[in-house]
């Protein structure tokens, strides 16, 4: 007997988890603080050393609760800011969209999640994590053997000892002693990317439908997983699916810059409604490179070490389930080649022109997430507000389209923005973390729809000059829209 | 009125502010030629 | 402006006809026009990079400047800048490059 064709579906996106994994002695081995630390040495160690957050202060952190579901981002305009001189006492580690962990419990699943024995722990840091290695073989070795493998290409990671100096709690082992993309600090990178997705993950399938099997996971990552034949190869979304103990699916990674993981929701809507899949996630591990990325800014006015924290993301993409936003594929929109990339052309082609083909302006959508990047780590290194920024040219595009008077675009943006509350790692920011929060403003509150417009800077690669794009627009599910609530 | 006609310009975008494309844009159609032209992402 | 695109403009610059070239910035805002322009003029001011104590001598320009608006076409101005005019500080830049200048 024929099978009869799969109907076409309607894409929700029913839930979004993140874990951030404070992880302040990992500063040292990002991308700038490395590099500067190589031609400043000790004197800057010790400065940095000096600004680093505690575990409880990144806890505290009101963006950090934010962006765990446990306040809404509009909490942040009531702050007056910096934010870290606001910390919220009690807050708790643990949120409706995801939870902080501490470093140890980090360099834990970074033994966990290694599957080529390239970590060895140092045989005095071993026991203060032994809860969190249960199950896990891992070498060890003393100061010395350590200290040993560093000199032979090995990358350090540390901790703070029990009497308070800073020790080395483990290193990662190259893969080869001549292969560049195996090279130890890519490979804590990579490791790094897939503990935190894979933590992102778990906690998604320990809370949403944990008895509906997952079908694919499409990774979204900006990391680089390979061998020097093939430095790209990917697909860390499997590993990550591994490690955190989700078997069912197959996988595959979406590689675009900060636009990934909207591309990817582009792509796991399209799987879900075409019937080729009934779950999707997406998922995404944090940046290891980015630890640290601004870190002069912050030590010129005197601020904390602010990233000092991995972001890891799993978004639950599934059919039609009559409660949950539904994902517009037919306002779903990416950025062309011909397109320009100024803001106004990436927002014309992504903001304004899917609105247009469903009737809407852009003053018909609720709220937008743009890229979310905290100010108070951004501003101090010259980079401005970027949310702040991004809003104000849609506001623009709102005056130049007559919906506003010029005179109007501080309140549009007020009404239709958003502060910035993410972390600065990269993909993370690209819109996404205000999907738990747009989520339950679509079900439980009064929203109607919500864009989300991610950007990506393909020219930092070298092979063009383009930028990149990707929105999708969220919609109260019309089901639900039945029940009594209006429009 | 600075005058751009054979000109050869080093075009410094930025992502946040007008990216080397657009620049480049400008430039070649007052005449310019465009002999560097980069973008720089989150300075 | 990362040390590898201090080198890189360097060597540009070191090309011939040096008397034809000019520096056209889209930066966004006050604060890094006035780094960039400083790097550019009187050499990289943190003494790190393959600028430092090296001005380049050329004439620096920004594309939200009046004088260069006016030097182009009004149709390709408009659609590559268009409300960047006024999404972007535009009197903050031109008020930063007149004050490098004058140093």
């Amino acid at each position: 007997m024929i099978q009869e064709r799969r109907a076409i579906g309607v894409p929700v996106i029913r839930a979004a988890r993140f874990v951030l994994a404070h992880v302040p002695d990992l500063v040292m081995s990002g991308s700038k603080p490395r590099r500067e630390l190589a031609r400043q040495g000790e004197v800057l160690r010790t400065q940095l050393r000096a600004h680093l957050r505690s575990f409880r202060d990144a806890v505290a952190y009101p963006p950090h609760q934010v962006l765990i579901g446990n306040q809404v981002p509009e909490l942040l305009y009531e702050f007056p800011r910096p934010w870290h001189m606001r910390p919220m006492d009690n807050a708790p580690a643990v949120g409706a969209a995801g939870m902080i962990i501490d470093q140890d419990t980090f360099y834990a699943w970074l033994a966990r999640a290694d599957t080529a024995n390239l970590i060895v722990l140092a045989d005095a840091y071993a026991p203060r994590i032994a809860a969190g290695l249960d199950g896990v073989r891992v070498s060890t070795r003393d100061a010395a053997g350590l200290a040993r493998a560093v000199s032979a290409g090995a990358e350090p990671f540390h901790c703070d000892g029990l009497d308070g100096a800073v020790r080395v709690a483990g290193v990662v082992l190259p893969a080869d002693d001549e292969d560049e993309s195996l090279r130890a600090p890519v490979l804590l990178e990579n490791l790094a990317a897939k503990v935190t997705g894979a933590l992102a993950l778990r906690r998604l399938r320990d809370e949403v439908a944990p008895h509906e099997p997952v079908d694919f996971l499409l990774g979204s990552g900006e990391e680089a997983v390979g061998d020097r034949y093939q430095r790209g190869g990917g697909n860390l979304a499997k590993a990550i699916g591994e490690l955190a103990g989700v078997r069912t699916p197959g996988g595959a990674d979406v590689k675009a810059f900060c636009a990934g993981p909207v591309h990817a929701l582009i792509l796991a809507g399209a799987l879900i409604a075409a019937g080729v899949h009934r779950r999707v996630v997406v998922v995404g591990g944090g940046s290891l490179a980015k630890l640290g990325m601004k870190f002069r800014g912050h030590l010129t006015v005197g601020y904390p070490i602010l990233e000092d924290v991995l972001a890891g993301m799993a978004i639950d993409v599934v059919a039609d389930d009559g409660r949950s936003p539904e994902l517009r594929l037919d306002a779903a929109m990416v950025h062309r080649i011909d397109d320009g990339g100024a803001g106004h052309h990436m927002y014309g082609a992504l903001a304004q022109a899917p609105l247009r083909t469903l009737g809407l302006r852009l003053s018909d959508v609720d709220r937008f997430a743009v890229e979310l990047h905290n100010p108070d780590i951004t501003e101090p290194a010259g980079s401005g507000d970027v949310p702040g920024t991004n809003y104000t040219m849609l506001a623009a595009l709102a005056a130049r389209a007559g919906e506003i008077t010029r005179e109007q675009m501080p309140a549009f943006v007020r009404a239709h923005g958003l502060p910035g509350f993410s972390p600065t790692q990269g993909h993370i920011p690209s819109a996404i973390p205000y999907l738990p929060h747009a989520i339950l403003g679509l079900t439980e509150g009064t929203m109607t729809r919500v864009q989300f417009i991610a950007k990506g800077s393909l020219f930092l690669g070298r092979m063009t000059g383009m930028s990149d794009g990707a929105s999708v627009l969220l919609e109260r599910n019309a089901q639900f829209m039945r029940k009594g609530v209006t429009s | 009125m600075i005058d751009l006609k054979d000109k050869l310009v080093l075009a410094l975008g930025e992502r946040d502010g007008v990216p080397g494309p657009a620049l480049e844009a400008c430039a070649v159609s007052a005449g310019a030629q465009v002999i560097y032209s980069a973008t720089q992402c989150f300075a | 402006m990362d040390l590898e695109e201090q080198g890189t403009i360097k060597r540009v610059v070191e090309g011939s006809e040096r008397s034809r070239m000019v520096v056209l910035l889209g930066t966004p805002n006050k604060g890094s026009t006035t780094m960039i322009a400083l790097t550019l003029t009187q050499g990289d001011p943190s003494y790190a990079g393959p600028l430092a104590g090296v001005p380049l001598g050329l004439p620096i320009h920004h594309i939200l400047e009046p004088e260069v608006r006016q030097a182009i076409p009004a149709d390709v101005y408009a659609r590559e800048i268009g409300p960047l005019e006024f999404v972007l500080d535009a009197t903050g830049i031109s008020a930063a490059l007149k004050s490098v200048r004058a140093r």
